[in-house]
């Protein structure tokens, strides 16, 4: 017996006298010899559980999270307050452990918050059909794309704005060496897509044209305007979005979008250094038999109960195998049920003064940091909730600095987009105070005012 | 209507949306403590929404009752015997959810410098180690969210090895057992599927094998105990046979649980595994992720792993070693998703593994193979043997598959009866109608934790349910009867889908 099973002497020799073997030894016989290990594999001897907590809680105590830093990182991935009621419906075991609802029977309650999922995430997008959730952002916009293909008559390619999230493009690129694709990259003019650009890279074989509102550096697109010369062509128009915006921002729905989707961590998941979380997605009508991932549907039972089931099974791969619509099995319903959980608690007022809140305290960060001398924006188009500045002294040495003084300044620019090497992206949730961004403020004065004079940190 | 409805079948399903009443609320919001301009200030009037989105006003303590209530509508593994097959419902601990939810786990945001952010690597880097250890292949990516997604993964790594070799090969070989993911997955890399047949002995069907295997061939994809719960005795064959035609071998590790400690897919010879973290490595299901499923591949797969790549960097000053994300990878296929993974599995995962250790990881899989054979022992007496007899008869390894065809011929039950009579019984049934090779299949894999209790249980319940049918067949074809809602049109739900909520 060890930590999880409970087998005692006495239990194994009646199995393996019912089994009519001497031991389990004998039962591994159908592996050839050589190729059983024959030896204990070189891993350390199993810990008891309070080891195990303590080994645990040392790595842990070795990242700075943001309980123990300021947080002003985003790109993607929001620092909210989780609600505790998310926490205590998620960790109970009808819930957490589970496996897929295939026998619906006995899973109405995880159908049933599926269906209220995708009845949230259809409002919050303007878009009528909802999946259960995909995996992550990035991940769905290459699923999009994959659709787009399904559905794109044999055009192979795709345009793709500079504002998308670089992980998102460079998924995309991934998967589209596998289902044999173009890309094409559009620039950025002053924060936003340049639309001109954007409409001369569209032609008769473009598939969907991608964009993202805000986009990675904060802005918010004119979604409608961006996707006419798509629209023109017979592309769809796929948009990725924060959904913390949505309670304010004209959602993409309303602007066109033939498909939304985005990263749904900012909805009741936490950070955990970037997942689990989910992605989700919603497109029209027409794209419904064409979408990934599961869908929930409602229906009734034999003596005519309302109740809910997997609905358009006939899409995916246990059933429709090298022709499903995509091959995802295992993929983030609890997250799904934290994003649930977490939009009813704020409601649809909370939800709204939420994002209002995001817009206000953004544009005072945005007024108070670009009043610091050597920081300036790196761009001055609407922005929601997360601020481009251009500082005048090299970001890796400030973000340092910043460190040093338990803040965590935000996400370089220069990683991914060489063209913003001084640039610093800083995002901003309804835990970060007046105070704490008017102690940023004076920290990146001083960061910044140090680098530039040569001080030695 | 059954004459004896249940208090939770009379109570009708109603959702969120159906509780909320204009004015009520649960969030109250930190104060805004700056100025307050309205927002056509700030966004020009035509990007900002017109009416917000019709999320439901509901109380907290009305939230906490409606989904608690919700709870109570599944069935979960903490409350019954799970046997579902491929799917591995082992216990999940709890001790693993404590520790994933640390601050300096929960809250430790994926961009952080990775000099501040060390446990987290370190953690990721041996959990590496580990799975590089278990699978006997030396090199591990962490990043794919799933197995599908480590199917893709693999498939793509298996595309920018042959092409680096100025190659362009079209198709990939697959068993026709294989999971559904397998030909998906295939198809999304841009490849056409190939299927091989089962010999009689329920291993890959050599001669078919030899027939389809030329230089056409990108990979072999193959789970080995395959979904048969069969150990593919020919694999050193097959694995030759791929090899010598230049192709990949890919490993499905869907069945890892088998053979941790006993067998490793990197001395059958193969290239390319997924390890499904939330099956062999105890992460909750979730009813439906979240998951993980890291890729563990050979030397010659290595230059093509997904960016960026956890490292770890001797520091030569002597003090200790660092850990960082390579993303300077020529050769790499990219990124597969966005940040690093499912950090949040992994630390779960890897609790799991230290609390096992390695005499730990290889008794669950002996256990696991020790309870399946038992309970394949047990269905093969009295009815069971007769009318669902066990589809090849071998020992098996963590899982065996029945055919309910007799019971279909000779009691018009069909397989879907039998597994909705189990429901009424308090077992969750085993996987039915896979593999589609086997007539009316049920697949069944108890796991490890599974007590000889359970097990025995379970097999009395089929004997019952038989003994019912033979007598009584509509009972079972009318089944269940005591489950929150009793069988559901899925036809309607497909024809005339109901995907959300109408409001307004």
């Amino acid at each position: 017996m060890s930590r999880y099973t409970s087998a005692t002497v006495a239990d194994r020799e009646q199995m393996l006298a019912a089994i009519g073997v001497d031991s389990v030894e004998d039962l591994f016989e159908q592996i050839p010899e050589p190729l059983r290990l024959g030896r204990p594999l070189a891993l350390p001897d199993g810990m008891s559980e309070a080891e195990v907590y303590e080994r645990l809680a040392e790595l842990a105590g070795r990242n700075a999270d943001a309980e123990e830093q300021v947080c002003f990182l985003g790109a993607g991935m929001y620092d909210h307050y989780v609600p505790a009621i998310v926490d205590a419906i998620t960790q109970r075991s009808e819930f957490l452990t589970p496996y897929t609802p295939y026998q619906p029977e006995i899973s109405q309650g995880g159908l049933q918050a599926m269906f209220e999922f995708q009845t949230a995430m259809s409002e919050l997008t303007a878009l009528p059909v909802s999946n259960a959730g995909l995996y992550e952002g990035p991940s769905s916009v290459a699923s999009a794309a994959y659709l787009a293909l399904a559905t794109g008559k044999g055009r192979r390619r795709f345009v793709v704005s500079r504002g998308v999230h670089p992980h998102s493009r460079e998924t995309l690129a991934t998967y589209s060496v596998g289902y044999g694709a173009e890309i094409e990259e559009v620039g950025i003019e002053g924060g936003l897509t340049d639309a001109g650009a954007l409409a001369e890279a569209v032609d008769g074989e473009t598939a969907a044209v991608f964009l993202q509102s805000p986009n990675f550096l904060g802005a918010v697109e004119d979604v409608e305007a961006l996707g006419a010369a798509g629209k023109e062509h017979g592309a769809l128009l796929v948009v990725a979005v924060d959904p913390m915006t949505l309670g304010v921002l004209r959602p993409p729905g309303e602007q066109g979008a033939d498909i939304a989707l985005g990263e749904g961590q900012p909805l009741g998941n936490r950070l955990d250094f970037g997942g689990p979380s989910f992605g989700f997605f919603c497109g029209t009508e027409t794209l419904m038999r064409k979408m990934p991932g599961r869908i929930a549907g409602e229906t009734d039972d034999a003596d005519g109960r309302r109740g809910f089931v997997l609905a358009l099974q006939t899409r995916e791969q246990h059933i429709r195998r090298e022709k499903a619509t995509h091959n995802i099995c295992t993929a983030q319903a609890l997250n799904a049920l934290a994003a649930t959980i977490h939009l009813a608690w704020l409601g649809r007022d909370g939800f709204r003064e939420l994002g209002e809140l995001l817009l206000r305290r953004g544009a005072y960060a945005r007024e108070r940091l670009a009043a610091v001398p050597g920081v300036e924006l790196l761009h001055e188009a609407p922005i929601a909730r997360e601020l481009a500045l251009s500082l005048d002294a090299p970001v890796g040495p400030v973000l340092e600095r910043c460190a040093d003084r338990g803040i965590a300044a935000g996400y370089p620019l220069g990683r991914e987009y060489p063209e913003y090497e001084d640039g610093l992206l800083v995002a901003i949730t309804e835990r970060r105070t007046r105070s704490q961004i008017d102690d940023f403020a004076e920290a990146l004065g001083a960061a910044v005012a140090a680098e530039r004079q040569g001080v030695a940190a | 209507m059954a004459l004896t409805e249940t208090p939770m079948q009379r109570e009708r399903a109603t959702t969120i949306y159906e509780r909320s009443k204009p004015g009520r609320r649960a969030a109250v919001l930190p104060p805004a403590e700056v100025p307050e301009p309205p927002l056509e200030e700030l966004i020009p009037a035509k990007l900002l929404r017109s009416e917000p989105p019709a999320l439901p006003e509901v109380a907290e303590p009305e939230i906490v009752r409606h989904y608690n209530r919700l709870s109570r509508r599944n069935f979960d593994l903490d409350s019954g015997f799970y046997p579902l097959g491929s799917c591995t419902m082992k216990h999940n601990p709890r001790l693993n959810e404590r520790v994933a939810a640390l601050p300096g786990h929960a809250r430790l945001h994926p961009a952080q410098d990775p000099g501040r952010a060390q446990g987290a690597l370190e953690l990721m880097w041996l959990l590496q180690e580990s799975l590089a250890e278990i699978c006997g292949l030396p090199h591990v990516s962490l990043q794919p969210s799933a197995g599908s997604h480590g199917e893709l993964a693999g498939l793509l790594l298996t595309r920018a090895f042959h092409a680096d070799r100025g190659e362009t090969r079209t198709k990939v070989l697959a068993p026709d057992t294989s999971h559904g993911t397998n030909p998906a997955s295939v198809t999304m890399a841009g490849y056409e599927i190939v299927k091989v047949a089962t010999d009689e002995r329920g291993g890959v069907e050599m001669d078919d094998l030899r027939a389809k295997v030329d230089d056409e061939v990108a990979c072999l994809m193959l789970t080995n105990p395959n979904t048969l719960g069969l150990f593919d005795e020919n694999i050193a064959e097959i694995a030759a046979l791929i090899h010598e035609a230049g192709g990949t071998l890919y490993y499905d590790g869907a069945n890892l649980n088998a053979v941790m400690g006993k067998s490793r897919p990197g001395d059958m010879g193969f290239d390319i595994v997924h390890v499904n973290l939330h099956k062999s490595f105890s992460q909750p299901h979730g009813g439906g992720g979240p998951g993980a499923g890291p890729i563990a591949v050979s030397e010659r797969i290595e230059p093509f792993l997904p960016r960026p790549q956890v490292v770890r960097r001797e520091s030569g000053n002597g003090s200790g070693p660092s850990f960082d994300l390579d993303l300077d990878r020529p050769k790499s296929i990219g990124r597969l998703r966005g940040f690093q993974g499912n950090f949040g599995v992994f630390v779960r995962s890897y609790a799991y593994i230290l609390s096992l250790g390695a005499d730990g990881l290889a008794e669950a899989s002996e256990t696991a193979v020790l309870n399946a054979n038992y309970l394949k022992a047990r269905l093969a007496e009295g009815r069971a043997g007769e009318r669902v007899p066990v589809a090849f008869d071998r020992h098996c390894m963590h899982e065996f598959v029945l055919s309910g065809k007799p019971m279909k011929k000779q009691l018009g039950v069909a397989t879907l009866d039998l597994a909705k009579r189990l429901l009424d019984f308090g077992f969750h049934p085993p996987t039915v109608y896979f593999p589609l090779l086997v007539d009316e299949a049920l697949m069944v894999e108890p796991t490890e934790t599974e007590t000889k209790e359970s097990l025995d249980a379970f097999a009395d319940a089929v004997e019952q349910i038989l003994a019912e049918a033979e007598s009584d067949p509509e009972k079972a074809k009318q089944a269940p009867y005591t489950t929150p809602v009793r069988r559901l049109d899925e036809v309607k739900a497909t024809r005339k889908p109901v995907v959300r909520q109408p409001l307004g």
